[in-house]
């Protein structure tokens, strides 16, 4: 029993990072329709960019936790700026490739900068040991993970669904013709959110870096997973991005803990299965499909 | 305008000149009298990932070393040296098989190899070892891990340098001498964490020790929480990871903030001195693992390494060293035989006991493994650390005839 709990705790702290890394994935395909293939290597370039000021400027942890997410803010900004916004009228596989290029270029940059055997990352000050909650034993790391990504996520969700500027984005994304008819700037609204989706990439990649070996490779198996779990939540919903990281992070753990060889295939089983009974996802519109 | 337009034409006229005076000087030149060199110039491929994840420990480092083998073969023989032009030819097989068989073929036919070195990555290996076997040519293979090299699948054509999987294990289970009873293994379920996890088992056996556990993981994974736990469930002494490359950041990452480190040793089953840099000797202090070869392990090794360091800015993994070793022995056996032809230099090598910088005590047994001693190392903890790059303490000298499994049973050359 008490190791079942523990596997029930790591579940949970793994799905806390999954919902908050897949969350941005979500604002940018709620906001905009694009399918940010670039996810995986905007969180790469967030936990690299880490790495790098910490050795250069000998930036510490908490820091980066914010300014990280400013400058790949700025990034995304440029990004939509000057490529994205032009195939944002055309058909949704055209944003699809450009994204996925967007991917590759960055990994092989980072590969050519800094090789592929990775950075090191320091253990946040403050954080090392472990927390015991009951019968169960976490890394105090993890524990902080999860209260912070699922800060992050309500702060989020709070600002889209209970405030002005939050119902002005959905607006000008559910309907630009009529928001615009209305007096709505939506142009204006389009560039940040895609840069806020971007920042929160890079978010995540800052808090992987203690625990995730931070390689230009490292989000190509995590943009997968990242893929299934807004598919699971229904693309575009963000609460349905919280629920499916944290499904998926359980998942995983059972799976881990009980069927090692197919835990990985196990996330993706249960993908099929939502897509067979809800193709729009736990909590996607139908429309969306 | 005018002069800038006239300027650039002379340009254009001066390098063409230089390059028709380079070629001819190239043809019209001295020639050589090179009569059993093939094509009149000893051709090495270096075929491994010059893109990927072996990029950092093999990779381009790896033709680094093989031109200072030429070098030092072109020294050392002068106008004796049978093979008077030897050129090196390089590519990237990207770790795929498919790719590393087109490759192997381009490089053979089309580029004149004489022989084929380096190719990490055991599917891909095990592929050029088919086209070597096929063309007739030498292949001797340093990157990669897998028995089948030597066994089921070797042949006339194919040796294997540096380490295998057997050889890693048998290293590291000199750690149930030592306080290591019980094992719980983590591998990845491949085809490299399956060999992996067999070697262990049978060698920790041999030991005397005991296997409590083995557990598959998915390959690639980032998240190791629940495997680890799974892993010390049964109290074991060591807990094995068969991880290699991302994974095996990911996991000592995950192991050290789960607090285990204090509780259980860690062995890891292949580890390269890159791993240790890329993550930080902290996080891996006081891990054990087998090594082919460490750069500071004597003044021999430093002095080859120091060479190395002044043409690459880093410190040489064991591959380099080992491609070093292959290609020096390769064009000693040239110039032994007096040819390049495959069948001569072969005999040359076979049976062979050989020293160099990277072989001690090295021999090439009847399966075409080439044999050393090996060593047992421990990660140092920081305040040990010296200088960038020292990060293993060699604590056990293997001698080259226990350091391995015995000759294969399978091979049939």
């Amino acid at each position: 029993m008490s190791a079942f709990i523990q596997y029930t705790v790591q579940g949970l702290a793994a799905g806390g990072f999954y919902a908050l890394a897949a969350l941005g994935l979500a604002v940018i395909f709620g906001a905009l329709g694009v399918v940010n293939f670039a996810h995986g290597a905007c969180y790469m370039l967030g936990a690299v960019t880490a790495a790098v000021l910490l050795d250069v400027t000998g930036m510490n942890f908490w820091l980066a936790l914010v300014v990280v997410p400013v400058l790949m803010f700025g990034f995304g900004v440029v990004i939509e700026r000057f490529l994205v916004r032009w195939l944002l009228g055309l058909d949704i596989l055209y944003n699809f490739l450009l994204t996925f290029g967007i991917a590759l270029v960055l990994v092989d940059l980072v590969k050519r900068m800094y090789g592929v055997s990775g950075l090191p990352y320091q253990q946040p000050a403050g954080l090392e040991g472990q927390l015991h909650l009951g019968s169960a034993t976490l890394p105090k790391y993890q524990v902080f993970v999860f209260i912070f990504a699922l800060a992050v996520c309500v702060v989020v969700w709070l600002v889209l669904s209970r405030t002005r500027v939050g119902m002005i984005v959905r607006a000008a994304t559910e309907d630009a013709e009529r928001s615009r008819a209305l007096g709505i700037n939506v142009g204006r609204w389009v560039t940040p959110v895609f840069g806020f989706g971007i920042a929160l990439a890079g978010l995540s990649g800052v808090l992987a870096a203690p625990f995730r070996a931070i390689t230009a490779d490292m989000g190509g198996n995590f943009i997968i997973i990242l893929f299934a779990i807004v598919v699971i939540g229904g693309l575009g919903s963000i609460l349905g991005a919280v629920v499916a990281g944290f499904i998926v992070g359980m998942v995983e753990a059972y799976g881990q803990a009980y069927l090692p060889a197919f835990s990985q295939v196990a996330i993706f089983l249960l993908m099929a299965v939502i897509i067979l009974v809800r193709p729009a996802g736990l909590f996607g519109r139908a429309d969306s499909v | 305008m005018g002069m800038k337009t006239r300027g650039a034409a002379l340009a254009v006229c001066m390098v063409g000149a230089m390059v028709l005076a380079g070629c001819a000087g190239g043809a019209g030149g001295p020639q050589q009298k090179a009569g059993n060199i093939s094509n009149d110039e000893v051709v090495i491929g270096v075929l491994n990932d010059q893109s990927g994840v072996y990029k950092d420990l093999s990779g381009p480092n790896s033709v680094v070393a093989v031109n200072m083998a030429i070098a030092d073969y072109k020294a050392k023989y002068g106008d004796k040296a049978v093979a008077k032009k030897i050129e090196v030819v390089t590519a990237d097989h990207q770790n795929k098989p498919d790719i590393a068989n087109t490759k192997a073929q381009e490089m053979y036919e089309r580029q004149n190899a004489d022989i084929i070195l380096d190719v990490p990555a055991s599917s891909a290996a095990l592929a050029v070892a088919t086209v070597a076997k096929a063309q007739k040519k030498l292949f001797i293979d340093v990157g990669a891990g897998t028995t089948a090299l030597t066994g089921v699948s070797c042949n006339k054509y194919t040796f294997h340098w540096a380490y295998d999987t057997q050889m890693l294990a048998k290293g590291a289970a000199s750690l149930v001498k030592n306080g290591g009873q019980n094992w719980s293994i983590v591998y990845p379920d491949y085809a490299f964490g399956q060999d992996m996890q067999k070697s262990f088992t049978a060698a920790v056996k041999d030991a005397g020790g005991t296997v409590q556990q083995s557990i598959p993981t998915p390959f690639p994974n980032d998240n190791f929480a629940t495997f680890i736990t799974k892993a010390a469930s049964s109290n074991p002494d060591v807990i094995g990871t068969m991880a290699a490359g991302g994974d095996l950041i990911n996991f000592v990452k995950q192991f050290n903030q789960s607090g285990m480190r204090d509780q259980v040793k860690l062995a890891v089953g292949l580890m390269f001195i890159t791993d240790i840099h890329s993550l930080g000797v902290d996080q891996f202090a006081g891990t054990s693992f087998t090594d082919a070869w460490y750069w500071n392990f004597d003044k021999t090794n430093r002095a080859w390494a120091d060479r190395f360091t002044k043409k690459t800015d880093t410190r040489p993994s064991f591959a380099h060293a080992a491609n070093y070793s292959a290609a020096t022995q390769y064009l000693e056996a040239i110039q032994r035989a007096g040819t390049d032809a495959s069948d001569a230099v072969i005999k040359e090598l076979e049976g062979k006991k050989l020293n160099d910088v990277f072989l001690r005590n090295g021999q090439v047994r009847a399966d075409h493994n080439v044999v050393h001693d090996t060593y047992l190392a421990k990660v140092k903890s920081k305040d040990q650390v010296k200088e960038p790059w020292d990060y293993e303490e060699i604590t056990n000298t293997i001698p080259a005839k226990e350091a391995y499994g015995p000759v294969s049973t399978e091979c049939k050359l």
